[in-house]
């Protein structure tokens, strides 16, 4: 491998290792901003501690995640400079505005205000406590649309003029760069995406809990002791929460794409004929579901098509044409002189292909566990777990066993349909860098040499496999602590000596103990 | 003053605010363990930054991505031109923070005694980095025409391409320093803000610390006055300054005035790394190859369009970024305690 080889690859590896905590940032810090407010609304005291309990848990989850994605968020911004410095002066005046606005505007949100919620629970009025972890929340979002927006600059550029002088990019208008197509369509895929990938944790979470797991420690061993246990409801709810959103992110996610599939047809058609590994140009083109042979433009050996469907992907009409392959080929041959315009196929049409079953396939069992599980049923027990059209023997017990116990590694699919997708996105616009305007060779940093290319590949990923199994631990270390109350804001003392040390020392009044330490 | 006047201060001011608040926490992320005897007055001891560490760190995010926004040249300089130890102050970054984030979730002893070993190292090693990092950016990289560190020939050559620069006695000497700063400022804030035992163990730290930090002042003005150059007044007075203001914080320290000390060894790092980012006037980055390829700030600079919309987007938002930020430190204002910790 030369040293842009090794460039892109070290650079894929950072990128999808943060790309698994990013989105769970995202959908988690909503959820547990919604589940403060509903303990926050709830006038139903038991109910509003069960709620505060969960709050603290996600939230607690949230903070570990953050620590992850900011750390290999802060490699993400020194990345464009370190490895691809000429890509980095190249679109300087693009990039740059956007990466310092993404710092000023969202990132100081996120990080101040999730300090203030985890640690001001005692310190700050409930409501004004409450607003700070929907600050975090809104953060998270403008972070990700901005970070989007150069993303989508990549796939589709546009408010830029190329300045003859310098021979650099010129950013022309940044609403323009901020109301990119691209980024309308993306957008919100990523969010419905990462609410499956959070979903699915909490789903994990609380399943895990509720059927599997250690019992809290209060709760006699019984089901039926279990299932009226406050705790074990909090878990029951909260593997609901998750549930509900990964399918309505799974929904979100699938009608999003399809938009997104029409807007990638019009600005990157080569992307769209490679997904489908569709090289001759077709009118009421098949959208193919598997192939089997080889998909370098011979005969198939098999493959299962339906018909006129990816016409209608592309476009939204049945009879219209879809650009194939070899035309397009030809036709960037005359635009930007001769080359190889073609990304490589099969990586795109199978990464196409997992992203959507994976991620409909975690939809799925999110919605089978919703059904099974409805008013308060138990899936283990045989009555409850029948569905209408399923006998026991369909559904024996032992495979509903198998089930629940496998449920805890739901959140691997959103998270691998996630990946397949943004490796489809990113690979499926090569060779380029900025589609139509630099070629990934020409990016990369003149001086690097393969060797530290080589280095700081294996450092990075050698750091980050650590990193993930620490995280894992303490994941799982968090949910399987029993829950605990926040702790509560102490009553105005009388005197006002709130910063006197001794008058500190001597209330010890607060229960401080569920917010462990630093 | 013009924009790109206007957006070196910016760079500086980030640079400034990173090095200053990030210094004190990485200050007391090495001092934790030697501040405290037991878990619970180790824990009291980070508690202190626990709130804050974060929004400092996006200090960083703010400058590179300033840079980045304003001077992209100088920015593709910078990170390429030290690929290597930029992965090392990522990877020690990526240590410190999560050590520090995962350290209270799990109450295993063993669990916080690896966190708090991890904290330690990692924020010790980024200090000391940063510090040969700066002082390789004031004497320059080498740089071509193109603004790039070319590549010699041969793997190993290649290799150590962008770590040779840190290999000089002057890095060392950065990194050192960096480490003096850190410490005193870490001791200054932790007697600011804790109680007991942990507060009478960072005056002492405070103490020697600053006696270390004035006596590496004393040395860079005596250096500045028999250099075989001609007189380098800047260094002494820089040298002069530094080695008066850390008097200073000792004796405020030994008069049980925290909040005076934590105050002046603040404006003492400020104070250095300012002059370290103006020390070469117009040059942001020397070339050490020929003194005709360095970058300045108007060969760095981006176009005025985009100058103006940072500037438009910063003059919004910065203000609001440096009230909530204040506003954080205002709630977590009173001291920690490790017996109240005990109790948890």
């Amino acid at each position: 491998m030369d040293v842009v080889d090794i460039t892109r690859l070290q650079f894929a590896v950072v990128t999808i290792y943060h790309y698994l905590f990013v989105p769970l940032s995202i959908s988690l810090a909503s959820l547990t901003a919604g589940l403060q407010t509903a303990s926050v609304l709830t006038r139903d005291p038991e109910r509003a501690q069960r709620l505060r309990r969960s709050t603290l848990l996600v939230g607690k989850l949230l903070l570990v995640t953050f620590a992850v994605g900011v750390v290999t968020g802060l490699v993400q911004e020194f990345q464009f400079g370190m490895g691809w410095s000429a890509f980095a002066r190249f679109y300087g005046d693009v990039f740059g505005p956007t990466l310092a606005i993404e710092g000023m505007l969202a990132f100081f949100l996120e990080a101040t205000f999730l300090g203030l919620w985890f640690f001001g629970w005692d310190r700050l009025p409930r409501l004004v406590h409450l607003a700070t972890i929907w600050v975090v929340a809104i953060g998270t979002l403008i972070s990700a649309y901005v970070i989007l927006g150069a993303n989508s600059f990549m796939q589709h550029p546009v408010a830029y003029q190329l300045d003859p002088s310098t021979g650099r990019a010129h950013l022309s208008s940044f609403t323009e760069l901020m109301t990119n197509p691209v980024l309308f369509a993306t957008f919100p895929h990523t969010i419905a995406g990462a609410a499956m990938l959070g979903g699915a944790l909490l789903l994990s979470v609380g399943s895990w809990r509720r059927w599997i797991g250690p019992a809290p420690a209060g709760a006699a061993g019984s089901p039926e002791a279990r299932a009226v246990d406050p705790d074990q409801r909090a878990f029951a709810g909260i593997a609901r929460l998750g549930a509900w959103t990964t399918v309505a992110g799974g929904l979100a996610t699938a009608l999003t794409g399809d938009t997104l599939g029409k807007v990638m047809t019009s600005v990157q058609p080569m992307k769209m004929a490679a997904a489908e590994a569709l090289y001759t140009t077709t009118t009421g083109a098949p959208f193919s579901l598997l192939t089997i042979g080889n998909l370098d433009g011979s005969r198939p050996i098999f493959s299962l098509d339906l018909p006129y469907l990816l016409s209608f992907l592309a476009t939204g009409e049945f009879h219209s044409t879809v650009q194939g392959i070899d035309d397009l080929q030809a036709q960037y041959s005359q635009q930007f002189g001769p080359g190889d315009y073609a990304p490589v196929i099969p990586l795109a049409y199978w990464s196409f292909r997992a992203m959507i079953t994976i991620g409909l396939l975690a939809a799925l069992v999110a919605g089978v566990y919703l059904w099974l599980t409805r008013k308060g049923l138990d899936p283990r027990e045989p009555r409850a777990s029948a569905l209408p059209f399923m006998s026991q023997r369909l559904f024996p017990r032992p495979l509903v066993q198998l089930s629940l116990r496998m449920l805890p590694t739901l959140p691997l699919l959103p998270a691998a349909a996630g990946t397949a997708g943004w490796v489809f996105t990113e690979t499926a616009r090569q060779p380029w860098l900025a589609f139509g305007l630099t070629l990934t060779k020409d990016g990369v940093s003149p001086g690097l040499t393969a060797g530290e290319a080589w280095l700081s590949l294996a450092a990075f990923t050698a750091v980050y496999g650590v990193l993930a199994v620490v995280w894992l631990r303490l994941v799982k270390h968090l949910v399987a602590q029993d829950l605990t109350d926040p702790p509560v804001r102490p009553a105005p003392p009388a005197s006002t000596g709130d910063d006197d040390e001794g008058a500190s020392e001597a209330s010890p009044a607060a229960p401080r103990a569920a917010v462990p330490s630093y | 003053m013009d924009l790109v006047t206007v957006w070196f201060a910016v760079v500086v001011l980030c640079w400034v605010l990173f090095f200053t608040l990030e210094g004190f926490d990485f200050g007391v992320g090495v001092l934790a363990p030697l501040v405290g005897r037991d878990e619970h007055e180790r824990g009291a001891a980070l508690k202190t930054i626990g709130p804050f560490w974060d929004g400092n760190e996006v200090w960083l995010v703010a400058a590179i991505g300033v840079t980045y926004a304003a001077f992209p040249a100088w920015y593709s300089a910078l990170l390429s031109g030290t690929y290597l130890p930029m992965v090392g102050v990522l990877l020690l970054l990526a240590g410190r923070g999560v050590a520090l984030e995962f350290r209270g979730k799990h109450a295993d002893p063993r669990w916080r005694r690896r966190c708090e070993v991890v904290l330690a190292l990692c924020s010790a090693g980024v200090v000391a980095l940063w510090g040969a990092l700066l002082s390789v950016f004031v004497r320059g990289l080498a740089l071509g025409a193109d603004g790039e560190v070319v590549a010699q020939p041969g793997l190993a050559a290649g290799l150590s391409r962008t770590v040779a620069p840190l290999l000089t006695a002057q890095a060392a000497l950065g990194a050192v320093a960096a480490l003096a700063f850190s410490l005193l400022l870490g001791a200054c804030f932790l007697a600011l803000r804790t109680t007991g035992p942990v507060r009478v163990r960072a005056h002492r730290v405070a103490a020697l610390a600053a006696t270390v930090v004035a006596a590496l002042g004393a040395v860079v003005a005596v250096a500045g006055l028999a250099g075989t150059e001609p007189l380098d007044v800047g260094l002494v007075v820089t040298g002069a300054l530094v080695a008066a203001t850390a008097v200073a914080v000792a004796a405020a320290v030994r008069l049980r005035r925290e909040g005076v000390a934590f105050t002046l060894a603040s404006l003492l790092v400020a104070g250095v790394v300012a002059a370290v980012m103006l020390a070469n006037g117009d040059v942001v980055l020397p070339s050490t190859l020929d003194p005709a390829w360095a970058l300045t700030r108007e060969s760095a600079a981006a176009t005025p369009a985009a100058l103006g919309l940072v500037t438009a987007f910063g003059a919004v938002v910065v203000p609001g970024v440096v009230v909530y930020q204040v506003w954080s430190y205002w709630v977590f204002r009173r001291r920690v305690s490790s017996e109240r910790v005990a109790t948890a």
